[in-house]
């Protein structure tokens, strides 16, 4: 009874460690444990309204002050606090005028992190020069 | 006093994380050899506790039976609560496993003016032990996202799920919240009531300090103080991948990370052993046979037994002499 029992139990265990191990053997069945997004920038620019750290970190947060300010306040000028650059505050006749390809710039991070943001489920979708 | 203890620990460690996110030397300590450390700690010493179990002798059958034990035909016996087939046992370590059934059965004794006693049903630790288990479960699933090229979609499923209500820029998740309110329920319940005060250990309290510091620096890296994810997903796959890439990702990831990582850690090594602890309950996984089949024990020394007819072979005249009535003339 204990041998039989013994058995069951490293049954068990080996599916638990199967299972724990998921992200391992998947990612590496995928081919792509070792894949980093590469963002394709704008030509011919060389920055953004902010720095480029604050923008990886801080962008989606910058979006929603912009939104505030323009939709409630009617605000529409934003003084960059990395070069005191003004900028109309909007996501289509600002960012997008550089980023003009969502594909290839949006999508690259938000797909590796899984995030589904709401913006294009409003605004136009920029798709470059297809 | 315990509690102060274990409260006492967890920002120790809290500090020890913020300090190495500071010191650029450590970040091979924080990012590498802990992780590393903390997950053969883990698959270790859950293999080996769980082996150690499995060693142990169980010969007989001691389930608590909670409901009629199986025997006549025409008497109704209790399927679940005392399961006398395998798959009543299947049934009742279900039961156990995902609905928490001993919890439920939780009463509370009081003294009523008079000297009377009372019992009365007390549900709240099994609503607040299912809301913590079940959230965390699904913030378990939801990191897999951080671990995973490319991002399953069970990940990205429950995460819509769990942003239903698409509450604030990042959506807010409700099992963050749930569980931050279930653990701190825990908590209060353990400093509130007097008799739980009086059993609870400092093994107790630091599970609770430590999930609620994780709980919390998580939900503060989504919503107050951004982290850059696309590192620290870098840094989760290089971990795995076993190719490990050093990258910052500030102070609050680092102590997050840390905390998570000691979790892991301590997780075989103490009272949260139950998730595996659980399916090997003897007083639960048993079928209930002790009357339907002779079970006996494994080692039993062979012992020379000597009947009463051998014993009356051996005296029947000398008990005849006496007039001891005896069976064989």
């Amino acid at each position: 009874m204990a041998s039989r029992d013994t058995g069951r139990i490293v049954v068990g265990l080996v599916i638990f460690l199967v299972l724990a191990s998921f992200p391992v053997w998947f990612s590496a069945t995928q081919g792509r444990s070792d894949y980093r997004p590469e963002l394709e920038y704008p030509a011919g620019e060389t920055k953004c309204v902010e720095s480029k750290e604050y923008m990886r970190t801080w962008h989606m947060d910058l979006l929603n002050q912009w939104r505030d300010s323009v939709v409630r306040k009617g605000v529409r000028t934003y003084t960059s606090d990395a070069h005191h650059t003004d900028y109309d505050m909007s996501l289509q006749n600002t960012c997008m005028k550089c980023h003009t390809n969502k594909a290839n710039f949006c999508d690259r991070c938000h797909d590796y992190v899984g995030v589904s943001p709401k913006c294009w489920e409003c605004h136009v979708e920029p798709r470059g020069a297809e | 006093m315990t509690a102060i203890l274990a409260l006492g620990a967890i920002l120790i460690l809290i500090l020890l994380a913020g300090f190495g996110s500071q010191v650029a030397g450590l970040q091979v300590v924080f990012g590498v050899a802990v992780p590393y450390a903390a997950i053969a700690l883990f698959l270790g010493g859950l293999v080996f506790k769980v082996m150690s179990w499995a060693r142990t002798p169980v010969p007989f059958r001691i389930p608590t039976t909670c409901g009629q034990q199986k025997t006549l035909d025409w008497i109704p016996s209790a399927r679940f609560d005392n399961p006398h087939t395998t798959l009543g046992v299947i049934g009742r370590m279900a039961l156990e496993v995902l609905f928490f059934r001993s919890l439920f059965r939780n009463t509370k004794v009081d003294i009523r003016p008079g000297g009377r006693i009372i019992h009365t049903p007390a549900k709240w630790l099994w609503a607040a032990a299912l809301a913590f288990h079940y959230s965390f479960l699904v913030i378990f699933i939801r990191h897999l996202r951080f671990f995973t090229e490319p991002v399953p979609g069970f990940v990205k499923a429950i995460q819509s799920v769990d942003s239903f209500f698409e509450i604030g820029v990042p959506s807010i998740f409700l099992t963050s919240f749930l569980l931050l309110g279930a653990l701190g329920f825990l908590l209060l319940r353990r400093l509130v009531s007097p008799q739980l005060r009086y059993i609870s250990l400092a093994n107790d309290y630091f599970p609770l300090f430590l999930l609620i510091a994780i709980g919390t620096t998580g939900v503060l890296m989504r919503h107050f103080q951004k982290t850059d994810i696309e590192t620290i997903k870098a840094v989760a796959m290089g971990i795995l991948s076993f190719s490990p890439v050093t990258a910052g990702g500030g102070a609050l990831f680092t102590i997050h990370f840390f905390l998570v990582c000691v979790l892991f850690a301590v997780f075989p090594y103490s009272k949260l052993m139950h998730m595996a602890g659980v399916f090997m309950s003897p007083t639960r996984n048993m079928a209930n046979t002790n009357r339907a089949k002779r079970h006996i024990n494994p080692w039993n020394h062979p012992v020379a037994f000597r009947t009463y007819e051998e014993y009356e072979d051996d005296f029947r005249d000398k008990m005849k002499a006496a007039g001891i009535p005896v069976e064989k003339e």
